[in-house]
């Protein structure tokens, strides 16, 4: 759907700082989330996880935990479906571990028990015999040859054989002859990095309530960012069929992509099938940080080639890629990111998978992107460094613009790098006076941004009201938004709009909120509902006064003759013609269903400034600006919000977060005081600058913001501690000791 | 394990429940007496998501046995409207979107009112380390500070 002929369309109710729909329910304690709901009757569920990196299991036995007064059932992997499919079984046997557990945390069995505190001490009552196995959790070490192996047999075909069996996914973009680039750079610099895992973080842990009948009849109330692909993975896990299962996806407590899987829906689904009884299952935070998915853990080669006068001559990027104990192709996705921000005569990047025994990785806000950007970015400010040349100027010259031919195969349309980049070099923020210990970082980042599957219903309601029905889960204000966008098309005040979140027997089918899919594609479907519903009234209006269908125009929120031959109708408003609807044909409602394309990269460009304590190796953020193109933004707070939130999440994976994993294999930080997420104090404040280049894809010119602003900080963070230490930091996080062990050498 | 009556006030009503002597607060609250608005983020007092007022005092409810609330004052985020009318802080966290997913908003609430009681007039900074225990992933914190000095100088000047 092309963005709208019209060029200076004035936007009534878009770009306005409205209230969100949902707040006063979440301001004073009302939302429900995850964990908030009971049933009568209710159980509560707990896991039981292994303690071991990497064992095969040898028997579990339950019967003491069965035998427990309180205790309604105990389920193990053999409780649950064998798919056949790769991704699915992979799904299950997360679940509950079949015949080997893969990492620290990995789930073996499940209790159902009366309270909370019967269920803590059944779990303690399974004995599970172990024969515990060599492991292995770092990606340099896994893809050796000689390496435990986390799981056989899983390569694909693109993996050249002789490999460890832990590399999984071998990929490889790029154009141009790179020899012949490098040929012609006066300065080259190669450099190896790595970057630790991090974690989604959400504030609220996996909650679930479920409840399976031996008909094959279930319900599941869940914090999702995807109840249809809930739906889905129960389904396939349980082995019943989709149309049986509804799925409701609570309020939200955050997500980031952590919540685009299913850990523990599937397991209260099966211990409620065997007590016959709704089932609860909350997770503590040391099973979130153990046992749901953190992002990868990288390892990488960057080589880039420049000119004396700041011209990318040729560029090349190997990428080591652990996605935890399963075959994972986010490598992929960073491969291709990696210098998308740059007009490249020649450039290939290479990426692989190697698994190790480590939790499944889950996507988390952009993922593969922060880490092969980050790399790439840190060689680019240290040829910058070498040559003395301005690194913003430097990223001007190379940018990649309309029609460049990108390092991962598409031309781009329009976007809005040099825009960002130039919004950056005119900030006052780009020349302010820096102090000792002090240094200016900066950063491209890009993202692709997706569309997808997506269903919308918009019903006219009959006093003049309306009410959008959508299918994600809103994590960040988009039923604010998608409200706005149907306002702003039918032409009614915000308020007079509901939107709600359909349940999965409610709606057809949506991709999960993921990809910063949501304003762009269900916005996009939203405004074609409305253009339906508009269709329709202007059909029972023209049946009214009696002349054709094409005399009726909309305009203002009502129907209008098109011109002085259609008569001297007075417009009917939308209240007028939903108020009779009952005579002229019945209700009236528009609903759009689409595979949504053209969702429009996205590009932002972060400035940081830091100060670096020589004696304790801690960084200050002082200062810190974000910069990016939204295409369009529906409502700037909320957009600023993701802008803001992505920088802080990225400013903790550059200097405090990390998996920190024992010679044993096991997390050693699995809590929020060792797992340190940024604190208020920590922060200035987060300065922001939306840019607004059209996206060509969407009628209003949206594109998604929710991911793009993650991508810069960690190479920002990065060129500004290793300007003001003097050293160049090539590992993350630039923890305080890693931070002084560098300065001091 | 038996049950103990404990009898207690929170936000102004007098509350009596019975609970185990392990349970805490928190789970009490959520569990047994249905006020679900304090979460549960961390289980460890590291989050502040279940923050709630005990005797005039800022606490994480995941830290305090229930029993030890036997004649106390418990106030949570499910007393601080009164009624329809919003607190200023409410309405204002409304107004300048310093919520996204809103699962640690009522923690924050509860936080920034208790400083608020304490020092009318804080700085920037005064309120970032007085908020330090209370995590948000979604915002940045950029403009919770915000909200919270606007609510602040509206109060001063009511």
């Amino acid at each position: 759907m092309a963005f709208d002929a019209q060029t200076h369309r004035e936007f009534k109710v878009v770009g306005t700082r409205v209230t969100r729909p949902d707040g006063i329910d979440k301001v004073t304690g009302k939302a429900a989330y995850g964990a908030d709901i009971s049933a009568p009757g209710m159980l509560h569920g707990r896991i039981l996880r292994s303690p071991h990196a990497h064992a095969r299991i040898v028997s579990i036995d339950t019967s003491a935990a069965e035998s427990l007064a309180g205790v309604k059932a105990v389920v193990t992997g053999a409780d649950l479906a064998q798919p056949e499919d790769d991704f699915f079984a992979d799904v299950a046997i997360n679940c509950l571990a079949r015949d080997k557990v893969l990492y620290d945390g990995h789930a073996v069995a499940a209790v159902a028990a009366k309270s909370k505190s019967i269920a803590k001490q059944a779990i303690r009552l399974i004995k599970v015999d172990y024969e515990i196995l060599p492991h292995v959790t770092d990606v340099d070490e896994a893809m050796k040859p000689d390496a435990p192996v986390v799981q056989e047999g899983r390569a694909l075909e693109t993996v050249p054989r002789g490999m460890s069996q832990n590399v999984t996914t071998h990929c490889q973009f790029g154009h141009g002859d790179l020899d012949a680039g490098f040929a012609k750079a006066d300065k080259i610099i190669e450099r190896s990095f790595k970057t630790a895992a991090t974690h989604q973080g959400y504030i609220e842990p996996q909650a679930c309530m479920a409840s399976l009948g031996s008909d094959g009849r279930g319900e599941v109330w869940c914090c999702t960012q995807g109840q249809y692909m809930v739906r889905q993975n129960c389904a396939a896990v349980l082995g019943v069929e989709e149309s049986q299962l509804r799925i409701t996806s609570s309020e939200i407590g955050g997500g980031f992509g952590g919540k685009t899987s299913t850990f523990i829906e599937p397991v209260a689904l099966a211990l409620s099938r065997k007590s016959g009884k709704p089932v609860k299952i909350v997770m503590t935070r040391d099973e979130v940080l153990k046992a749901t998915g953190p992002t990868i853990s990288t390892s990488m080669d960057i080589k880039i080639g420049m000119t004396q006068d700041g011209r990318i001559t040729a560029a090349r990027g190997e990428l080591r890629y652990s996605g935890g104990a399963y075959p994972n192709e986010t490598v992929d996705m960073g491969a291709q990111a990696a210098f998308a921000a740059y007009d490249l005569p020649a450039v290939e990047t290479i990426g692989w998978n190697a698994m190790t025994n480590r939790p499944k990785e889950i996507p988390y806000r952009a993922p593969g992107a922060p880490t092969s950007i980050y790399a790439v970015e840190s060689v680019v400010d240290e040829l910058c460094q070498e040559l003395g040349l301005d690194p913003l100027d430097v990223r001007l010259l190379n940018a990649a613009r309309k029609g460049t031919l990108s390092s991962y195969g598409p031309t781009f349309n329009e976007i809005g790098l040099v825009a960002t980049l130039e919004a950056a070099k005119a900030h006052p923020h780009y020349t302010a006076p820096l102090g000792p210990n002090q240094g200016r970082g900066l950063s491209c980042g890009f993202w692709f941004n997706f569309g997808g599957n997506t269903c919308v219903s918009l019903n006219i309601n009959d006093d003049g009201t309306v009410g959008v029905v959508e299918g994600n889960p809103d994590i960040g204000g988009s039923r604010a938004s998608i409200s706005m966008m149907a306002a702003e098309e039918l032409g009614v005040p915000y308020d007079k709009v509901r939107t709600v979140i359909a349940d999965t027997s409610s709606l057809g089918f949506n991709d999960i909120t993921d990809g910063s899919r949501v304003t762009f594609a269900v916005g996009l479907a939203t405004i074609e509902a409305a253009r339906a519903a508009i269709k329709e009234m202007c059909r029972r209006v023209a049946k009214i006064w009696d002349i054709d269908e094409e005399a009726v125009i909309w305009e203002d929120g009502c129907a209008k003759p098109a011109g002085p031959n259609a008569g001297t109708h007075p417009p009917m408003a939308l209240a007028e013609i939903a108020a009779i609807a009952g005579k002229t044909g019945g209700p009236i409602a528009g609903h759009h269903e689409v595979n949504a394309d053209g969702a429009g990269v996205s590009f932002g460009v972060h400035l940081c400034d830091t100060e670096v304590d020589p004696e304790t190796g801690a960084t200050k953020i002082l200062r810190y600006t974000v910069f990016q193109d939204a295409g369009k933004a529906v409502h700037p707070d909320y957009v600023e919000g993701q802008m803001q939130g992505g920088a802080v999440q990225g400013i903790g994976w550059a200097l405090n977060e990390e998996y920190i994993y024992g010679e044993d294999g096991r997390l050693q930080n699995a809590g929020f005081l060792d797992y340190r997420v940024p604190v208020a104090s920590d922060l200035p404040n987060i300065e922001t600058v939306i840019l607004e280049i059209p996206n060509p894809g969407h009628p209003y010119g949206v594109r998604g913001v929710g991911e793009t602003p993650i991508v810069p900080p960690l190479a920002a963070i990065a060129n500004a501690v290793s300007r003001a230490a003097g050293v160049r930091m090539t590992e993350l996080p630039m923890s305080p000791p890693r931070l002084l062990k560098a300065m001091t050498g | 394990m038996k049950t103990l009556p404990i009898e207690t006030t929170i936000n102004g009503d007098n509350t009596e429940f019975l609970c185990h002597a392990d349970e805490s607060l928190l789970d009490v609250l959520r569990d047994r007496l249905g006020m679900t608005g304090s979460k549960e983020g961390c289980g460890t007092g590291d989050c502040g998501a279940c923050s709630v007022m005990l005797n005039g005092r800022l606490v994480c409810s995941c830290l305090v046995l229930a029993v030890e609330t036997q004649g106390a004052e418990v106030e949570t985020i499910e007393g601080m409207a009164n009624g329809e009318e919003l607190h200023p802080l409410q309405r204002v966290f409304l107004e300048e979107a310093a919520l996204q997913c809103g699962v640690c908003t009522p923690g924050i609430l509860v936080a920034a009112k208790a400083l608020l009681e304490k020092n009318p007039n804080p700085t920037d900074t005064e309120v970032r380390y007085w908020l330090a225990g209370n995590l948000c992933r979604c915002t940045g914190y950029d403009k919770i500070i915000k909200a919270v000095q606007t609510a602040a100088a509206e109060m001063r000047s009511a």
